[in-house]
Formats: structure tokens, sequence, C-alpha cells
């Protein structure tokens, strides 16, 4: 058996993997499917400062090798969070991280300092890059200022470890990968889902509600591989690495590129036991490899 | 799960029975679902929400009676007898059950929508309640299983063209202007349940209706299903439904 633990910038894993937000829930709607506690990490559901009832139906489209969504950040609100999901999380033995978003970079940060109260959340994910709701979202994460103004007041108010998510609807995603290390990120997550359309060519109508959708799943993979390997180079904080992961093998091609740990997103929704399939075969390829641990192939691609 | 059988009704339906590798089968409520996988299928990638058709707790045997409509579909349809069926089961919340036999239940089907309702029929008739079924399809050759859902209940049938039953939509037939019943629990296209919705309004009877909504995970956890409702805005349709009532909708009826 390979070492699978990693630490993300204090977050300690028993292995790379972790859910990707809004596709795992808050892990309860898994805990009858898999054994949450095999896995490094559930990042739960976008969560804001106020209630958010999201976009209209229809949310989704499926696409080849993937789909597309518009959920909006539908939540119930942090307050919500706190009173009443919390409690029926906190003792499930894996990192339970949030995923924070918002209009503006207060409600971010107020956001984040009612989720720092909770003892038992030992990170959060800053969400700037969701490409789904008018205001703010992915606003913040497509300019270097924006991005930096929203993660500068997160961590004036959040005191553990930050991760920011960046979008990949962006010309240089390194670019603004600077500008959030610069400005307090402990980490950072890439892809976000890429900008997408679908149209139904009978009915000659966008099928999603409000036109457009992010897209996920395989599909985008070469994409998100790409923009790892891009911002590891860049920056000195740890990169998690996700976008169409669904096999071990895709995991560790993230790894390789230069993550230290990866998320599985819409793949859950296929087989909601990947992310232990996934734990055991990165194992696999270590120690087939003959590695001792997962760090040694972190960015270990031949140049 | 493996398939034990897989029978070709008509060019467009397949009825799929399969059993568990190990062990038995969970307890189902009728109207919940399953999530299919479609395997070997490079145009399609996410699960089919798929009703619970039939349980026989005999032979532990799940069925389910499946329309092809695209790729999903055909494929589940080319499965044979032995394969493997990759499924999640149960999911989502099924009818109301009737409180005692003596209860008046209309089960109104309208083209695949006619699946839940069998099962629906074997669970009320093993309360001791006589259900009266009320389906429509396009044609006579579109009305599937009819003997089996007759074992439960009357069985009354409408047909677009007028081949079989009374000529005409669901909503059209004589049993509504000539009996009254308790509750209507309705699974078909949506026209066919907003208008059997608006005569359960009109004539004051309890009325449930089951939801089609596009799913991605089925489990609540990506919000994709939702469905918008008086009391508490979006729900997901996969956990709180599929099937609703009529008076937590925001349907215009
Ligand atoms: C809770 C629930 C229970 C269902 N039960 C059954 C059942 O017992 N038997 C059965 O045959 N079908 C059932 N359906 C519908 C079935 O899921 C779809 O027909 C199927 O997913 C289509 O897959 P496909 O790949 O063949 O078609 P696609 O290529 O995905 O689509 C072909 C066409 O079907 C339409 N379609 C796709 N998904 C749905 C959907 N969820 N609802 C309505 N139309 C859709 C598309 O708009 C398109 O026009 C159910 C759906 C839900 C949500
Ligand atoms: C239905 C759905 C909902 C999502 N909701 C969120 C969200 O609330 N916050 C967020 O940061 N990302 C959200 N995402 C993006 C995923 O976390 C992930 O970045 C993206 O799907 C790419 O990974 P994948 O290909 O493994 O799914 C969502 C994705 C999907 C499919
Ligand atoms: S399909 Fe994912 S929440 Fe209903």
């Amino acid at each position: 058996m390979a070492d699978l633990r990693v630490n993300i910038a204090g977050l300690q894993m028993k292995n790379p993997v972790m859910t990707a937000s809004g596709t795992f829930g808050y892990g309860l709607e898994y805990a009858d499917l898999v054994n949450l506690e095999d896995i490094g990490g559930i990042i739960v559901k976008g969560t804001t400062l106020h209630p958010r009832q999201g976009n209209p139906y229809p949310r989704m489209a499926e696409t080849a090798m993937g789909m597309l969504n518009c959920v909006g950040l539908q939540n119930k609100g942090a307050a919500y969070f706190c009173e009443h999901i919390y409690p029926q999380i906190k003792d499930i033995r894996t990192n339970m991280i949030v995923n924070v978003s918002g209009n503006t970079p207060e409600d971010y940060a107020d956001c984040a300092a009612l989720i720092d109260g909770l003892d038992n959340i030992p990170a959060i994910e800053l969400n700037i890059s969701c490409p789904n709701v008018k205001h703010g979202g992915m606003a913040f994460g497509t300019s270097c200022e924006g991005a930096a103004s929203v993660v500068r007041a997160v961590r004036r108010a959040y005191h553990k470890t930050l991760i920011v998510k960046l979008s990949p609807n962006v010309t240089s995603v390194s670019d603004i990968a600077l500008a959030v290390q610069d400005a307090g990120a402990d980490a950072v997550s890439l892809i976000n889902t890429l900008m997408g359309m679908a149209i139904d060519a009978e009915r000659r109508k966008r099928v999603l509600s409000i036109g457009t959708g992010g897209l996920s799943g395989p599909a985008v993979k070469p994409v998100a591989l790409r923009m790892v390997y891009e911002v590891a180079r860049a920056v000195q904080v740890p990169v998690i690495g996700l976008g169409g992961i669904s096999t071990a093998t895709d995991a560790v091609e993230f790894l390789l590129a230069g993550a230290s740990a990866i998320q599985i997103g819409t793949a859950n929704f296929v087989d909601p036991t990947v992310t232990v399939k996934v734990a055991q075969g990165i194992n696999d390829y270590l120690e087939r490899h003959g590695c001792a641990s997962v760090s040694e192939i972190v960015g270990a691609v031949d140049q | 799960m493996t398939l034990t059988e897989v029978c070709q009704l008509h060019q467009r339906y397949v009825l799929l029975k399969a059993r568990p590798q190990q062990g038995d089968l969970p307890a189902m409520q009728p109207g919940q679902f399953a999530q299919l996988l479609v395997e070997n299928s490079p145009a399609t990638y996410l699960r089919r929400p798929i009703s619970i058709h039939d349980v026989s707790a005999d032979t532990g045997e799940v069925s389910f009676l499946v329309q092809v409509v695209g790729e999903g579909t055909r494929h589940l349809a080319a499965l044979s007898q032995g394969d493997r069926l990759n499924v999640l089961l149960p999911l989502g919340r099924g009818f109301t059950l009737p409180q005692s036999p003596a209860e008046r239940i209309l089960l109104v089907g309208g083209g695949v929508g006619v699946a839940p309702l069998l099962y629906m029929g074997r669970c009320m008739a093993a309360m001791g309640c006589r259900p009266t079924f009320l389906l429509g399809a396009r044609t006579g050759a579109d009305l599937l299983r009819l003997d089996q859902y007759s074992q439960f209940g009357e069985v009354y049938v409408t047909t677009e063209d007028g081949s079989m039953g009374e000529k005409g939509f669901v909503t059209q037939h004589s049993l509504l202007s000539s009996q009254r019943f308790d509750r209507i629990s309705v699974c078909g296209p949506k026209p066919m349940m907003v208008a059997v919705a608006r005569y359960a309004k009109a004539s004051a009877t309890d009325c449930e209706v089951s939801l089609e909504n596009m799913m991605a995970c089925g489990l609540g956890a990506c919000l994709c299903c939702v469905e918008d409702t008086a009391q508490q805005g979006h729900v997901c349709v996969c956990q709180e439904g599929p099937v609703f009532n009529i008076n937590e909708l925001k349907w215009q009826i």
C-alpha cells in the first residue's frame, strides 16, 4: 500500500481525492452508496450569505461525454447551513469543505466569517468562477483585480485553509492564479465549468432556461489538464485539479501535470462510488511504478 | 443486477426484468424510480431515470417498461437476458397509498406513463383495495400489458385514433362524468397530467401527478431536476418527488 496522504496548505487528507462542489450535495445524499470516510475531502454545495432560489428549470442538458448545467447556486444561505446542515455533517470523518459564493467581496467575507466559526470545517473553497449567476460569481474570476479583491476581503475574515476556485473562461488562467496567490490564497483549484450552450433544433430553442450553462464531465478534461499544468508551473501554492476526471488514470494525469490533489464532479452521477475507486486506482498506479507516496508523482510529467 | 428477461412488447417498447446478483431487492414504493446505467453507449453519458414498473416478491425480480425515444433507451432495449444491468434504486417518493380499502382510487396513465401504475395496482391489491385504471395511448397497439392491469382493478382505455376503447384523450372518457373518486394518481405526458389536474380541481378531487423532469444525479445532489412549488420554492423532483400533490405545484390549472 502506497502512502496516499497529502497535505494541502495545512489540510491533512487521507488520500488526494475530493468531491467537486455542486455534484455531491452535502455528502449525505450519497451516504448509502459510498463510505464517505474513504474520500479525502468533500466539498459541499455552493453556499451564499443569503438564500438563493437559483435559475428556473430546465437547468441541465446532456452533451457528448458531459453535461451543461445552469443551477445558479440554489442554496438556503449560510445561516441555515450553520444551524441545520452543519450538525448533520460535522461528525463525518473526512474533510468537509464549504464552497462559498457571493455578489460582492463583502458578501463573500461575511459568508466566510460565519463558516470560520464552525470547528469541523477545516477549509473553504471560494467560487469566483460560477458562470451561471448574473452578478458576481464569474465576474470576479475573470479579472485579476476582481479576483484579488474578493480574496483579500475573505482573507481578513477567514483564518483556516483558503482554496480559491478558478474559472477556465479567461484568456490567461495563470495570471488570475498569481493574483489570488498574492492576495492570500493558500491553494487554488481548477477548473470550474466552461461556458456553453445547447440548442434544440426541432423546437428552435435554447435548451437551458437562461440560455447558457457550464460544461462539465469527460468532455472538458483536456482543457482542464492543460490549465492545471500551466497554473502549477506559475504558482507556489498547491494546485487542486479537476475537470472531467472519471478514472484513476485521469486522476494520475492531473497529478503528473502538477496537481497535489484532485476533485471529481459529474462522474459521481454516473458512478456514486467513483471516488473510492479512483483512490484505490491511484494506489495501484503508485505501486506499479514503485512510488512510495503521491508526492513523488506530483508534477512529474517529463518536460 | 442481472437481466432475467428482456421482452420486446412491440417495436418501441421493451420489458426488462432484473434480479440482484446477490441478496434481496430492497423494499420499494409504487411511483419510485431507478437510475439505469447505459453501458457501452458512447453517445450517452448520464444514467436514465425509469419507473419501477412491477416487483415480484416470489421471484425477487423488479421490472421496467421502457419506451425507446433516443440513444439511451435504444441501448437499454438492445440488452439481452443474462446481461448485467447497473441500477440505483429505489429513488424518490412514490404515490400515496390508500388509508382504507374503501377509498376509491383512480390511476390514470398516458403513454409509457402507465409503467408505475402496475406496481401501484399490485400494492393496492395487497391491501385489499381495487383501483380503477384509466389508460390512454395513441393507438391500441401502444396500450401494453392490459391483462396485467386488469388483475388488480377495472381497466378503461382511450386511444387517439379510436382503435381501442373510447376515442380521444383520457380526460374525455365517460368514466369521469359518471363516477367520483377520492383520489386520482396520474403519470404521463405533461399536457395530459395538466388536463387531469384541471378535472380534479374542478371536481374537488384529491390529485397527485408523477413528474418527469430531466435528471442528472437522481439523488438530490445536483439540483438540476427542480420543480417550482408553492410553499418551498424549487425542490428536487428526484428526491421530494417524482410524485407531487397538485396543490404543491405552481401549475396554471
Ligand atoms: C422519474 C422518471 C421516471 C421515468 N420512467 C420512465 C419509464 O418507466 N419508462 C420510460 O420509457 N421512460 C421513463 N422516463 C423517461 C426516460 O427517462 C427518458 O425517456 C429517457 O431518459 C430518454 O433517454 P434517451 O437517451 O433514450 O433519449 P434522449 O436522447 O436523452 O432524449 C430523446 C427524447 O426524449 C426526451 N427525454 C429525455 N429525457 C426525458 C425525461 N426525463 N423525461 C421526458 N422526456 C425526456 C428528450 O427531450 C428527447 O426529446 C422517466 C423519467 C423520469 C424523470
Ligand atoms: C450540477 C453542477 C453543479 C455545480 N455547482 C457548483 C457550485 O455550486 N460551486 C462550484 O464551485 N462549482 C460547481 N460546479 C462545478 C464543479 O464543481 C466542477 O468544477 C466542474 O463540474 C468540473 O468538474 P467535473 O468535470 O469533474 O464535473 C457544478 C457542476 C455541476 C455539474
Ligand atoms: S437529478 Fe440531481 S438533484 Fe435531482
